[in-house]
């Protein structure tokens, strides 16, 4: 049941390619909005880089929420969902794996491209990678929720935006922080491993919330 | 004696006590508002550092400690709420969060105005002050869920669930944010210094403490009487109260 629900979802999201592309096109014009705003100074915006390249990520992420359980909402489908015999957070769990698969992965491979944009030596292009690889599926997790709560409600998407962006924080703080520490020459490996923490916490905490929160939608 | 916990559990008869508790809170908030005020503002000595404007930390104080303390309790009752499915609960929940927005405002207020003559600057972007914006966009995002869903039992249940991963993650956010301020080796000055008070210092800072709780206690109490006869409007006893003209 719960391949069943990723591979429906990747399908679904081949069927309608301008969904995933979009959220990627978003992410890389609001990078490369940066230097333009700021100016093409080299050492200004390798500083910037982390940082910038992580809350464009946050965005993207988020914008493409409101995809993940309206269009069963609209057509039915959530509500079976709840009907059926297997727990409800396991097919949540699913929907935000296959999120992720869709809206994620895609950020997490086109990175690095933009981090050479903005000069990154190579070393902290592959920790800039890695940082994403472990926490854009928190924010997947953490945007379900956000997600189910405003499910059907007027206004969702930039309501979404008030509830999710406050706890999507520490993901930021120390997803950028992992690249700023290797740049500075210190290590990394600490803020690696409270990225892989917060997605092992969110992976046992969120779906159930997210199946809480669908119920109280759905009533 | 032991009290009906379930008599009072039901709006009708919380409103009536609720009415009767609010005068009582009220008197005790103005009485120990205007004893603080005067010790924070004639009796307390004048700093020998930060000169007269350390005083305004008898307003300030109370708010940073009200805004956090508000929103564990707000998480309480809307965990209550969501857990036995009592509508009194998640209406005190929804009653809280307009004040805890209020003093974590004020916090944030006259933090900066403290810090213009102590640091130089409104602003820095200090573990502290960090973590209280974002508990203000917490309370925001917890009001404004509420606002968009126009069922009420769905929105009490609504904002009780995210009341709930807010409240989980404050701890999480705290250290976050603490690290990162230490990592980036702070904006050369420190909120923590040592809390070597002046004794009466600190018991106007106590008392006016207690002055904000019992101001809460008030507001959040009028504030859910209003919103339970929002709720119950349509029943017999709001319709009895307003024959009695006591509406």
């Amino acid at each position: 049941m719960f391949f069943w629900i990723v591979q429906r979802d990747l399908l679904l999201a081949v069927r309608r390619r301008s969904d995933v592309l979009t959220t990627l096109f978003f992410f890389v014009i609001v990078v490369s909005l940066f230097p333009l705003s700021v100016g093409p100074e080299m050492n200004m915006l390798r500083t910037m880089a982390p940082g910038v390249v992580w809350v464009a990520a946050l965005l993207a992420s988020m914008l493409s929420l409101g995809r993940l359980f309206s269009n069963d909402y609209l057509d039915g489908t959530l509500e079976q969902m709840l009907l059926s015999p297997q727990s409800l957070s396991f097919l949540v769990l699913g929907k935000a794996l296959a999120h992720w698969l869709v809206t994620g992965v895609p950020l997490v491979l086109m990175a690095p491209v933009l981090g050479i944009q903005y000069d990154l030596p190579a070393d902290a292009l592959f920790v800039l990678t890695i940082s994403l690889l472990l926490g854009t599926p928190v924010l997947s997790l953490i945007g379900a929720i956000g997600a189910a709560l405003t499910l059907g409600l007027r206004g969702g998407g930039v309501l979404v935006s008030l509830l999710v962006l406050p706890l999507y924080i520490p993901v930021l703080i120390f997803g950028a922080g992992a690249v700023e520490a290797n740049m500075a020459g210190l290590g990394y490996d600490a803020h690696l491993s409270l990225l892989g923490a917060f997605l092992l916490v969110s992976l046992v905490f969120s779906p159930w919330a997210t199946a809480a929160s669908l119920r109280v939608s759905m009533e | 004696m032991a009290i009906n916990w379930y008599k009072y559990s039901s709006p009708a008869s919380f409103y009536s006590l609720a009415g009767k508790m609010i005068p009582f809170f009220a008197i005790i908030a103005f009485g120990l508002l205007v004893a603080g005020l005067y010790i924070g503002f004639f009796v307390a000595p004048t700093d020998f550092q930060q000169g007269e404007a350390y005083r305004i930390i008898f307003i300030h104080v109370p708010a940073a400690w009200m805004s956090m303390f508000l929103y564990v309790v707000m998480a309480i009752w809307a965990g209550i709420g969501l857990a036995f499915n009592t509508r009194l609960s998640s209406m005190m929940a929804t009653a809280i969060a307009p004040t805890g927005a209020l003093f974590t405002f004020l916090a944030l207020w006259t933090g900066s105005l403290w810090g213009k003559p102590m640091w130089g600057t409104w602003w820095v972007w200090d573990a502290r002050l960090t973590s209280e914006l974002i508990l203000l966009f917490l309370y925001i995002g917890f009001m404004s869920l509420q606002a968009a869903i126009d069922d009420p039992r769905r929105a009490d249940k609504a904002g009780a669930i995210i009341a709930l991963v807010g409240v989980i993650n404050i701890p999480i956010i705290y250290f976050s944010v603490q690290w990162w301020n230490t990592l980036h080796q702070g904006a050369s000055v420190s909120v923590t210094q040592a809390p070597t008070m002046a004794e009466t210092m600190l018991t106007g800072m106590m008392i006016m403490v207690f002055a904000s709780w019992m101001y809460s206690i008030a507001v959040i109490l009028k504030r859910v009487r209003v919103i339970i006869l929002e709720r119950e409007s349509h029943t017999a006893w709001v319709a009895d109260l307003r024959r009695k003209g006591a509406l």
